[in-house]
């Protein structure tokens, strides 16, 4: 059986037997709850791609809306040889795989510096990062136990950014730009970029990491950084990324 | 606000260990309630002059409270509190009100000095009958909520269904609250932006642009206020408002709650240092004076403890939740705030993949219950658990709800299966509160029977965490220094992180006060006479 599910490049969802291309969902319209809200329900279903459609609940929400559980047949089939997977080039890790492979990398603690430079006063990307309250569910880099945070805050000068990173030893900095006033976060990230080139030899120098709303994530090379990230960013890709980025660095010698 | 049944006592917790854990805490907290009535901040005397009536914002949207505070620091610091000066200045030129004197202060003109002798007698006279006016709003505000709790009803039942709301959009917050009010929601609670915790002044106006919430702000109060107001009535019921005292306006937040009628306010003794990195100090001094108000306005807080278990391991860490209850129970006392208005948090956050993590969880939930019989817990739904696999999610938030319903809750924020996935559906909700009613209406007696065994699990692990709260608590009283857990918390003592006092956000706005100081708002809702 395995051996013609692997050559089966054509499948069907499976509901109880193969093939049989059943799925369930559930949505809301904001119609109240009558028979023609139900038929427009089954229309939706229809629609995407459910021959045939069995609605099999249907309750109002308020007087305005109403909710629909729809059982039904797929007509649409999934070729699995066109299924495109966009690879990140490192693995996502949890906090604790984070902290064991910097364990077992580094032997001590990676130290990150964080600031929003320039006159920028948005601490809002900076802070969902690097405080323990985090984002989306995941916890900030200050939650992983082998991950020492610095964090400057806002409207800080490159020049101290770059002492306080030689200070701190820094492994990595982070930079958040979200003005982007007559392109401000690209002018800042350039200047920020230089004046670490400048004042670090090139193998010495902390891994540069930017991130805001409005980068170009693929700009790395104009901009002079490691690595950009762009809305959305957890705090989890970015303690994966530094973990992958480090150890590679580390490899060749 | 009298809870339906005194919860027996069926844990049979050792009178002595509690009364000693009680004690510890007190000792613990109380170097820093000495730290807060010998300083003051930015915020707690921008709280004065909003109390006092200022309002309005500059053409950059600083509010003028920010401006005046701003120009009696700079001019003649803030070590005699911003009352003096302030009323001294309006004595003495000709301004029509607070928002003209800051305006000109803004610009310098407002020659702004320390006054002494008759000088200074006059100018307190004056800074404190017209903060007493804003203290009478306060008052009045709380006997409104009085007056409609009696006359259109309270909730049915405890526990009180806790929903949330979070468009960003004040104008589409106002229906959803509507709705949920009428889906069976007894309490509202408006989530603020991302980010506002840091903001050292309060927004101004109504808004419509939030990140993941909706900033608060007077006009966002009134007007939502107003909303819940036309619902309460036309259901029969009182429908209660939350939002956040927290973060850097702490003070501030508090004092346009009381103003503008909010129900319950979110304000932990220690969230704002451990996980926005605030200033610790900031924190403590901030705290007091919001608290102060919260007692006066008659609000009920809600304090943080699930924080902790989402950081932290909930079975290894559940002391932890114990020891910040009783330090959030002192400081709140200190203050003024009486047992009805403790809403003490606790969160269902074991891993269920642990074995027994049900019956964990009711012991835990019990012993809150317990330690604070007159509080109206708060009962905090998973989240750290909550995988994206919704069903599995909603049978969690079931098993939560039996929780509550057994163990005699105050308050249950209504859990989501879509936690941690979108923010709420409209649906999502309608499902969550379907399962809220269904526990309740099924198992909300159950209580009357159930009775742990005697040295069974249940107590024996209850017996457990309170042994190791109390001592979590001696080790903080054990501290070297003067500040005990002043000392604990810059060592990392909770939640990993290691905030020393003299870091973190909003430490250039504490100020030590000088002799003189004078902050007429401390002294009426202290109750001092003069």
């Amino acid at each position: 059986m395995t051996g013609t599910v692997a050559e089966n490049r054509i499948v069907r969802p499976y509901g109880d037997t193969t093939g049989d291309g059943m799925v369930q969902m559930s949505f809301t319209l904001p119609v109240p709850h009558d028979k023609r809200a139900e038929g427009a329900a089954l229309q939706l279903a229809a629609k995407m791609g459910l021959d045939p459609a069995m609605l099999v609940h249907a309750k109002a929400m308020g007087p305005d809306f109403t909710f629909f559980v729809v059982y039904g047949r797929v007509t649409h089939l999934v070729d699995l040889s066109a299924v495109q997977v966009h690879e990140r080039e490192y693995p996502l890790l949890s906090p604790k795989e984070a902290n064991n492979a910097i364990k077992r990398t580094l032997r001590r603690k990676l130290v990150v510096l964080g600031a929003c430079i320039g006159t920028d006063a948005h601490t809002v990307g900076i802070d969902a990062i690097l405080n323990i309250k985090g984002f989306a569910g995941e916890k900030g880099l200050e939650y992983y136990r082998e991950i020492k945070v610095v964090n400057l805050g806002a409207q800080v000068l490159v020049p101290d950014l770059v002492a306080a990173s030689r200070a701190e030893k820094a492994d990595a900095v982070l930079v958040s730009q979200v003005v982007t006033q007559r392109d401000a976060h690209l002018r800042n990230t350039r200047e920020m970029s230089a004046a670490f080139r400048e004042s670090y030899p090139s193998d010495k120098r902390p891994l540069l990491v930017v991130g805001g709303p409005r980068f170009d994530e693929t700009a790395t090379v104009g901009l002079g950084v490691d690595r950009i990230f762009g809305r959305g960013t957890t705090p989890g890709e970015v303690a994966s990324y530094l973990v992958h980025a480090l150890a590679e660095r580390r490899a060749p010698s | 606000m009298p809870r339906s049944a005194p919860p027996d006592r069926k844990l049979d917790l050792d009178a002595a260990t509690v009364r000693r854990a009680r004690a510890l805490a007190r000792q613990a907290g109380r170097p820093l309630v000495r730290l807060a009535r010998t300083h003051t901040t930015v915020s707690v005397e921008r709280a004065v002059l909003r109390m006092a009536g200022i309002t309005g914002a500059d053409p950059d949207g600083i509010p003028w409270a920010n401006r005046l505070v701003d120009a009696v620091r700079e001019e003649v610091g803030l070590e005699h509190g911003v009352a003096l000066p302030v009323w001294d200045a309006m004595r003495r030129g000709r301004h029509g009100d607070l928002t003209e004197l800051a305006q000109k202060a803004s610009t310098g003109g407002a020659q702004l000095r320390i006054p002494e002798g008759r000088d200074a007698q006059a100018a307190g006279a004056a800074a404190r009958r017209q903060v007493a006016g804003g203290i009478a709003t306060i008052d009045r505000r709380r006997r409104e909520r009085e007056g409609m709790l009696r006359r259109i009803g309270d909730a049915p039942r405890q526990p009180w269904i806790y929903l949330i709301v979070a468009t960003g959009d004040i104008h589409e917050d106002i229906p959803q609250a509507q709705a949920a009010a009428r889906g069976g929601a007894d309490v509202i609670a408006v989530i603020r932006s991302t980010g506002q915790s840091l903001l050292d002044y309060v927004p101004e106006g109504a808004t419509r642009e939030g990140y993941a919430g909706t900033y608060a702000t007077q006009e966002n109060f009134r007007l939502m206020r107003a909303a819940l107001d036309d619902v309460s009535r036309e259901l029969g019921r009182y429908v209660r408002l939350t939002n956040y005292a927290s973060g850097l306006c702490m003070p501030e937040i508090a004092t346009l709650a009381g103003l503008e009628r909010l129900d319950m306010m979110l304000n932990d003794s220690m969230y704002g240092i451990l996980f926005r990195d605030i200033n610790p100090i900031r924190t403590f001094v901030d705290q007091r004076f919001s608290r102060q108000v919260h007692a006066r306005a008659g609000i009920i807080i809600n304090t943080g403890e699930d924080n902790y278990l989402t950081t932290a391991d909930a079975v290894e860490e559940a002391h932890t939740v114990t020891v910040s209850q009783l330090l959030n129970e002192y400081f709140a006392k200190e203050a003024g705030l009486e047992d009805w208005q403790l809403g003490l948090g606790h969160a269902f956050e074991i891993n269920p993949e642990v074995p027994d993590s049900f019956r964990l969880e009711l012991a835990h939930a019990m012993l809150a219950r317990e330690l604070f019989p007159k509080a109206p817990l708060k009962w905090m739904p998973p989240t750290k658990h909550m995988t994206g696999d919704v069903f599995r999610g909603y049978l969690l938030d079931g098993f939560f709800n039996l929780v509550g319903a057994m163990t005699g809750q105050g308050i249950l924020l209504v859990g989501m299966m879509t936690e941690a996935v979108v923010t709420p559906f409209l649906s999502d909700r309608d499902l969550a509160l379907q399962n809220v009613r269904y526990v309740l209406d099924a198992a909300g007696n159950l209580h009357e029977d159930f009775h742990p065994r005697p040295g069974g699990f249940i107590q024996t692990r209850a017996h457990q965490v309170l042994d190791e709260a109390v001592a979590l608590l001696q080790r903080i009283v054990d501290e070297p220094g003067q500040g005990a857990l002043l000392d604990a918390i810059a060592d990392g003592t909770f939640g990993l992180m290691k905030r020393p006092p003299d870091k973190g956000k909003g430490y250039d706005g504490v100020v030590r006060q000088a002799d003189g100081y004078y902050n007429p708002a401390t002294e009426l809702l202290e109750g001092i006479k003069r």
